[in-house]
C-alpha cells in the first residue's frame, strides 16, 4: 500500500529539500525580497540578478519546513534564465494552482508539477506559497522602479495574497 | 538558586499503570476511531482535551430538559437552570481548595479571565513607574495583556528569566521583584516546557514586597491537585476545555477583598443592581463580573466534568502522568537527533513534552505523525518570546492526559524512529 503522505512529500520535493538549489549568494541584487509565514515560523530571503530583462542569477535562502524549502528551491531552478514576463506569469500560475483556482499547470513545467500534491494538505498550502508570494512582491517593487527597496511579505497579509 | 518545588513524595512507578486506562478510554467515544487508517493516538491535550460521554450527555441533557436563561426568570425551568449553573460554581470553589463561592467568576476561558484582571484591577491599580513582573515562559494570554497595560500606564514590565534546563531562574529575584512591583503574573505550568513553577514560593516573595500574584492555571488545574489557598495566589485562571470540560467556559478565582474593589469588566445585563439614565450601581459578587447570558449549558456540563475528575482523583491523575512521562522521556531521549525542551526531572514537570529535530521542521514532524494517526501540536504554542530564548522557530509538542497509555507512547516513539528515514535526512 502506498503511503498517502507520499502525495505531498514526493521524491522530487524531498530531493529539493535535501539539496536546495540557489543557495549560492549573489553579488548583484536587483530584486530583493523577504517573506515569512508566521504560523510556521518559515522565513525566506530572495535576491535576483537581472540582466537585459532576464533573470541572470537567483539566490534563495529559506529556513523552514520541507515544503517551503522545496518550493523555494524549485522556484530558484525554474526562473533562472527566464524573462521578467515569464517569471510573473509562472508565479501567478503556481499561486493559482496551489490555491486550487486552476487545476493543472501547463505540462512543460517539470519539477513544479510535484507541488500539486500539497493541495491535499490544506494547512500546508501556505508553506508552498511562501516563496512565490515573496517573488511576486519583489518583482512588484522592482517594477515600481524605486532604488533597491527590499520587499517584505507575510503569508498572513490578506491584501498581498 | 533554582526553583524549588513543593511536590510531596512522588514516586515513579515502573511497571504498573496507576489508572485503568482501558476503562477510561471507553468513556471517550472520540478516541475509538481510525485516523488515516491508524488507531487515533491523541497527544494534543495541552491544546484541548477530549470529553467523556458523561460530560457530553450532561450538556445535551441541559438543552433537552432544562434550557432557560438564568437569574432573571421566575418560571420553573429558569429556576432549575439557575440552580444547575450555581451548583457548578460551588463545585469549582470546592475543587480548587474550598474558597468562597462568590470568589469564582465564570468567563469564556483563561484568556478572558486574565484580561478581566488586566482591565479592571490593572486599570485601577497600575500607575506610571509601577512594575509588573512576568516570566519568560508565559503563554501570550498571560503576556500580551500585561505588555499592553504596561505601555498604556507607562509602567515597567520586568521578567524572570528561564534557565537552559527550563526552570525559572530565581537567582536575581530580589532585583526583579521590588517594592515597586505591583503584580506578579506567572504560569503555574508551562504549556511549552511542562515546567511546574514554585507558585507558593513566588507568592510569598510577591507578598513580602506588597505585590499581588496572578497564577495562570490553564495547564496546571487539569493535571495537578490545586489548592489556591495553599498556593497563596490572589488571582488564578483556568479553562474547562483543557480538563475534559466544554469549550467556552473559564474560571477566574479572585480574593473577595480584591474583587470587591474592582470595577466591572463588561457592562450590560446581569451585572447591575439598579439602573437609571444617570446612575448605575453594580450587582454583588460574582454577578458584577458576569454581564450578559453566559455559556450556561457549558457551565452546567462543567459540574459533571469535575465529578468525573474527582471520581478518578487528581492525585491519581498526577501519579499516572508522572509514570507515563517517565516512560516517555526515557524513550524519547534515546531517539537519534531528538532534542527535548524543558526539564527532564519528571517530578518537576507536567506532561507537555516539546521536542525538536535539527533536521526536520516541526510542521513536517506533525504532518508525518498525523499520517500515522498521531495528533500532536507544532508551532510556537503562543509563546513567541520563549521560542526566541530557546532559539527555535517552533517545536513539536506531545502532551499527555488520563486516557493516554504506554501503547500511545510506543506509537509515538516508533513513528519518530522512522521519521528520519522517511525524509532521508
Amino acid at each position: 500500500m502506498s503511503d498517502p503522505l507520499d502525495d505531498m512529500y514526493r521524491e522530487v520535493i524531498l530531493d529539493h529539500y535535501r539539496s536546495p538549489r540557489g543557495k549560492k549568494p549573489i553579488k548583484k541584487k536587483d530584486i530583493e525580497s523577504e517573506g515569512k509565514n508566521p504560523s510556521c515560523g518559515d522565513e525566506i530571503e530572495m535576491e535576483l540578478d537581472m540582466d537585459n530583462g532576464k533573470v541572470k542569477d537567483v539566490h534563495v535562502n529559506c529556513h523552514g519546513c520541507a515544503i517551503s524549502v522545496a518550493s523555494g528551491s524549485m522556484l530558484a531552478e525554474y526562473i533562472k534564465g527566464k524573462s521578467l514576463d515569464e517569471v510573473k506569469k509562472i508565479s501567478e500560475v503556481v499561486k493559482k494552482m496551489l490555491k486550487g483556482e486552476v487545476d493543472n499547470l501547463p505540462e512543460d513545467l517539470g519539477d513544479l508539477d510535484a507541488l500539486k500534491g500539497v493541495r491535499n494538505f490544506p494547512v500546508r498550502i501556505k508553506c508552498a506559497l511562501l516563496a512565490w508570494m515573496t517573488l511576486i512582491e519583489g518583482v512588484k517593487n522592482y517594477e515600481k522602479g524605486k532604488n533597491h527597496p527590499k520587499a517584505s511579505i507575510s503569508t498572513e497579509d490578506k491584501e498581498k495574497e | 538558586m533554582q526553583a524549588k518545588l513543593n511536590n510531596k513524595e512522588i514516586i515513579v512507578k515502573d511497571n504498573k499503570d496507576v489508572l485503568d486506562i482501558n476503562q477510561i478510554k471507553a468513556d471517550f467515544p472520540i478516541l475509538n476511531q481510525p485516523i488515516n487508517n491508524h488507531r487515533l493516538v491523541y497527544l494534543d491535550n495541552a491544546a484541548t482535551t477530549q470529553k467523556p460521554k458523561s460530560v457530553i450527555d450532561a450538556q445535551n441533557e441541559f438543552y433537552l430538559t432544562i434550557n432557560a436563561n438564568i437569574h432573571r426568570g421566575l418560571h420553573t425551568l429558569a429556576e432549575k437552570a439557575t440552580n444547575a449553573y450555581e451548583k457548578t460554581r460551588e463545585h469549582v470553589a470546592q475543587f480548587i481548595g474550598g474558597v468562597k463561592t462568590e470568589e469564582i467568576i465564570f468567563t469564556n476561558g483563561t484568556t478572558e479571565a486574565i484580561n478581566m484582571v488586566a482591565y479592571t484591577w490593572g486599570e485601577k491599580n497600575i500607575n506610571e513607574g509601577d512594575e509588573i513582573v512576568i516570566t519568560e515562559m508565559e503563554h501570550h494570554a498571560n503576556l500580551v495583556p500585561w505588555v499592553m497595560l504596561a505601555k498604556k500606564k507607562k509602567a515597567l514590565l520586568k521578567r524572570i528569566p528561564v534557565t537552559p534546563s527550563g526552570y525559572l531562574d530565581l537567582s536575581n529575584i530580589d532585583k526583579i521583584i521590588t517594592s515597586k512591583t505591583k503584580l506578579l503574573a506567572v504560569t503555574h505550568m508551562s504549556n511549552v516546557l511542562g515546567t511546574i513553577n514554585p507558585i507558593a514560593e513566588l507568592a510569598q516573595l510577591a507578598h513580602d514586597k506588597g505585590a499581588i500574584i496572578l497564577g495562570d492555571g490553564a495547564q496546571a488545574v487539569p493535571h495537578l491537585p490545586v489548592d489556591v489557598k495553599e498556593l497563596g495566589v490572589d488571582f488564578y485562571a483556568f479553562s474547562a476545555h483543557k480538563m475534559l470540560g466544554p469549550t467556552g467556559v473559564g474560571v477566574l478565582y479572585g480574593k473577595k477583598e480584591l474583587l470587591e474593589t474592582m470595577p466591572p469588566f463588561n457592562m450590560g445585563g446581569e451585572m447591575i443592581d439598579t439602573v437609571t439614565f444617570d446612575n448605575i450601581t453594580w450587582a454583588e459578587l460574582p454577578h458584577k463580573f458576569e454581564a450578559g447570558t453566559p455559556n450556561i449549558a457549558g457551565v452546567v456540563a462543567f459540574d459533571e466534568t469535575l465529578h468525573y475528575l474527582e471520581k478518578i482523583g487528581m492525585e491519581n491523575i498526577r501519579q499516572h502522568e508522572i509514570t507515563l512521562l517517565d516512560y516517555a522521556l526515557k524513550q524519547l531521549t534515546q531517539i537519534d537527533g531528538l532534542e527535548i525542551q524543558g526539564p527532564l526531572e519528571v517530578t518537576n514537570r507536567g506532561g507537555a513534552i516539546s521536542f525538536t529535530d535539527p533536521k526536520i521542521h516541526p510542521h513536517d514532524i506533525s504532518t508525518f505523525l498525523d499520517s500515522r494517526g498521531i495528533a500532536i501540536r507544532a508551532g510556537h504554542h503562543c509563546a513567541q518570546p520563549l521560542m526566541k530564548i530557546l532559539q527555535k522557530v517552533a517545536t513539536a509538542r506531545a502532551s499527555l492526559y488520563i486516557y493516554n497509555d504506554r501503547n500511545d507512547i510506543d506509537a509515538l516513539v516508533e513513528a519518530l524512529k522512522k521519521m528520519r528515514k522517511y525524509f532521508g535526512v
